[in-house]
């Protein structure tokens, strides 16, 4: 029965996912493709810190180490798309567990802060090596994709090749959190100590799960570049990673879908308020924290929250 | 020699700022186990309301700094305790780094959004006055601003070794479940960290804003630095926070004039990722058994 109604929820999502571009206007279709490479990014750093609970504060510096490789190979080597794709996706894997590494000897939320400083020296680079990545002038004419003999010109065929991927990468993610391995990094989150107790290496799992959450935002960088065509280091800065947090925190970490829920109102939100002008980041900054205090399980944790108090009002009532 | 000294006095009293503001965050994580990322915008709000006092009500800077103490004990010392940390501390770690984040970004925002997106001049303390140590040129700003912190640091430091309330406090650092048997008002010696935090923040953003210039995101690269200042040095110290805070301050100002201006701010980084993996708990840390 439950399944039942999964698998109808999807199969209406996939529906609605596949006539999504047909009414909107090629700017939306844009956004709409956007979206989903920020729920791609969102989705690793999901599997970061709402299933490994490690806080990652530099997950935009991944997205543009994809980016900048993808479109460095794709530009000045004239690789195809298809090819940059699993070196971005490695070569963020590798770093991770570089830089995962150091942090995870010590404390927890060491990793926000060696995340934090890998993303302002990735930033410093970006902008500062002008002979190999254009610096502030960014570099120019990222090609879009082709697969046998079609290019991916139109923004609206572009959105339908994001959005598989966005469906792979799901999928992926589905089978790693289903696995005894996905089980692994619940057990780590829930208690560290009795995890290590049955045997499971925290820090293995911890440094794998930090590297897996890179490749995923090194992907979605690579579609990035190819998307926007122009790449510059300011997507990749500080204020970049603090908002893919948001989209985890405000969708709901550890939820599946929470990621996708929060990519969608953290790219949306500023289009839709666009009214508010510099207040917008005000209210969103003030309603983060509002949030935090009475909901810290994220959007996707209000139906539970809601459930448990009518069952609370009701056992009132009952006694009453 | 002549360079290096002179680039070692004036990144002793950069490093200086650095501590004050690493030394308030250390304060928080100790009391009241708080990480707190709005911590560079603590410092941007004082210089604000610094300015509002001298543009606004053509103050002096002296009772605009009082002025400025004073509402930043009440927003950043109280308010921001009890409205923000209490209801959070159940929470854990994360929402309340998540909730520091989104306040950051709202007092950024609400300053951009009031004031304006533009760096405003802003007096300095001190007279603009050169002399010549020993074929050393000395500006009178660095030494005063070594002074003034000193001078703040040095009676931070006495408070909290040599009068009750002080020792009150390091008792609630350390354990706030035995401070709480032994008597002692844990809630109240919280609310004090809080309050020597915003202070700090003040007296950092009176030295520092003239240099920075008072502007919404002043406090973006302040906050990050202070965070790393107070790791190296020691994340349970407040001595550990004063010598992380010099370390990153003289290290930045050697590296920008002999390697490489543009990676000045990789310099906190590369020190950090060399300590933690030497010496995880910190240059003067100790270790700290494992909270669960």
């Amino acid at each position: 029965m439950n399944n039942f109604r999964t698998l109808a929820l999807l199969a209406v999502a996939v529906v609605a996912a596949l006539l999504l571009p047909l009414p909107l206007s090629r700017y939306g279709v844009y956004l709409a493709a956007l979206t989903l490479v920020y729920a791609i990014a969102a989705h690793g750093l999901n599997l970061t810190m709402g299933y490994a609970g490690q806080i990652s504060l530099g997950h935009a510096a991944f997205f543009g180490i994809g980016a900048y490789t993808g479109g460095l190979l794709m530009v000045k080597l004239g690789l195809v798309f298809w090819l940059t794709l699993p070196v971005a996706a490695a070569l963020c894997f590798v770093i991770g567990l570089a830089l995962g590494f150091p942090a995870l000897r010590v404390q927890h939320h060491y990793l926000a802060f060696a995340t934090l400083g890998f993303n302002t020296l990735v930033f410093l680079v970006i902008r500062n090596e002008e002979w190999l990545t254009g610096g502030t002038f960014g570099l120019n004419g990222v090609p879009r994709p082709s697969l046998a003999g079609f290019t991916f010109t139109t923004d609206r065929s572009y959105y339908y090749l994001v959005l598989a991927f966005f469906v792979a990468a799901s999928l992926l993610l589905w089978w790693i959190v289903r696995s005894p391995w996905g089980r692994a990094f619940n057990a780590l989150r829930d208690n560290a100590i009795r995890a290590e107790s049955v045997r499971i290496d925290i820090r293995a799992y911890t440094l794998l799960a930090f590297a897996i959450g890179a490749a995923y935002a090194g992907v979605a960088g690579v579609l990035f570049a190819s998307l926007v065509n122009f790449i510059e280091p300011a997507p990749f800065g500080i204020p970049a990673s603090i908002a893919m947090l948001l989209m985890v925190v405000v969708g709901g970490q550890g939820r599946f879908w929470g990621p996708l829920l929060g990519a969608v109102l953290v790219t949306l939100l500023p289009e839709w308020l666009r009214g508010l002008k510099d207040w917008y980041l005000v209210v969103f900054g003030l309603a983060v924290m509002v949030l935090m205090i009475y909901d810290p399980d994220g959007l996707l944790g209000l139906p539970e929250r809601y459930r448990k108090w009518r069952v609370a009002r009701a056992d009132r009532h009952a006694a009453a | 020699m002549v360079d290096f000294l002179q680039l070692l006095l004036s990144g002793l009293a950069v490093g200086a700022i650095y501590a004050l503001v690493a030394i308030g965050f250390t304060l928080l994580w100790q009391t009241s186990g708080t990480i707190n990322f709005a911590q560079g915008e603590f410092v941007m709000l004082p210089a604000f309301f610094m300015l509002a006092g001298l543009k606004g009500f053509g103050m002096a800077l002296a009772p605009a700094f009082v002025l400025a103490i004073g509402i930043s004990l009440i927003l950043q010392g109280a308010a921001y305790k009890r409205g923000v940390v209490d209801p959070m501390l159940k929470h854990g770690v994360l929402p309340m780094v998540v909730a520091s984040l989104g306040l950051s970004i709202a007092l950024k925002n609400i300053v951009k959004a009031t004031v304006s997106a533009e760096a405003h001049p802003f007096p300095s303390v001190f007279p603009d006055q050169i002399f010549q140590v020993a074929g050393i040129t000395v500006t009178l700003a660095d030494l005063g601003t070594l002074g003034v912190a000193a001078v703040v640091i040095g009676a931070l430091w006495w408070i909290l070794n040599r009068t009750l309330t002080g020792q009150a406090m390091q008792a609630v650092a350390q354990n706030r479940d035995t401070a709480a048997v032994l008597g002692i008002d844990v809630q109240r010696m919280v609310l004090y960290a809080f309050c020597a935090n915003a202070i700090l923040a003040a007296v950092a953003a009176l030295l520092v804003t003239p240099t920075y210039l008072a502007k919404f995101d002043m406090g973006d690269s302040l906050g990050t630095k202070a965070f790393f200042a107070a790791i190296i040095g020691g994340f349970n110290q407040v001595q550990g926070a004063l010598l992380g805070g010099l370390l990153v301050g003289v290290l930045e100002n050697l590296a920008a004039a002999y390697i490489s201006p543009a990676y000045k701010d990789a310099i906190a980084l590369v020190l950090f990722c060399g300590v933690i993996l030497v010496k995880p708990e910190g240059l003067l840390g100790k270790q700290e058994a494992r909270k669960v």
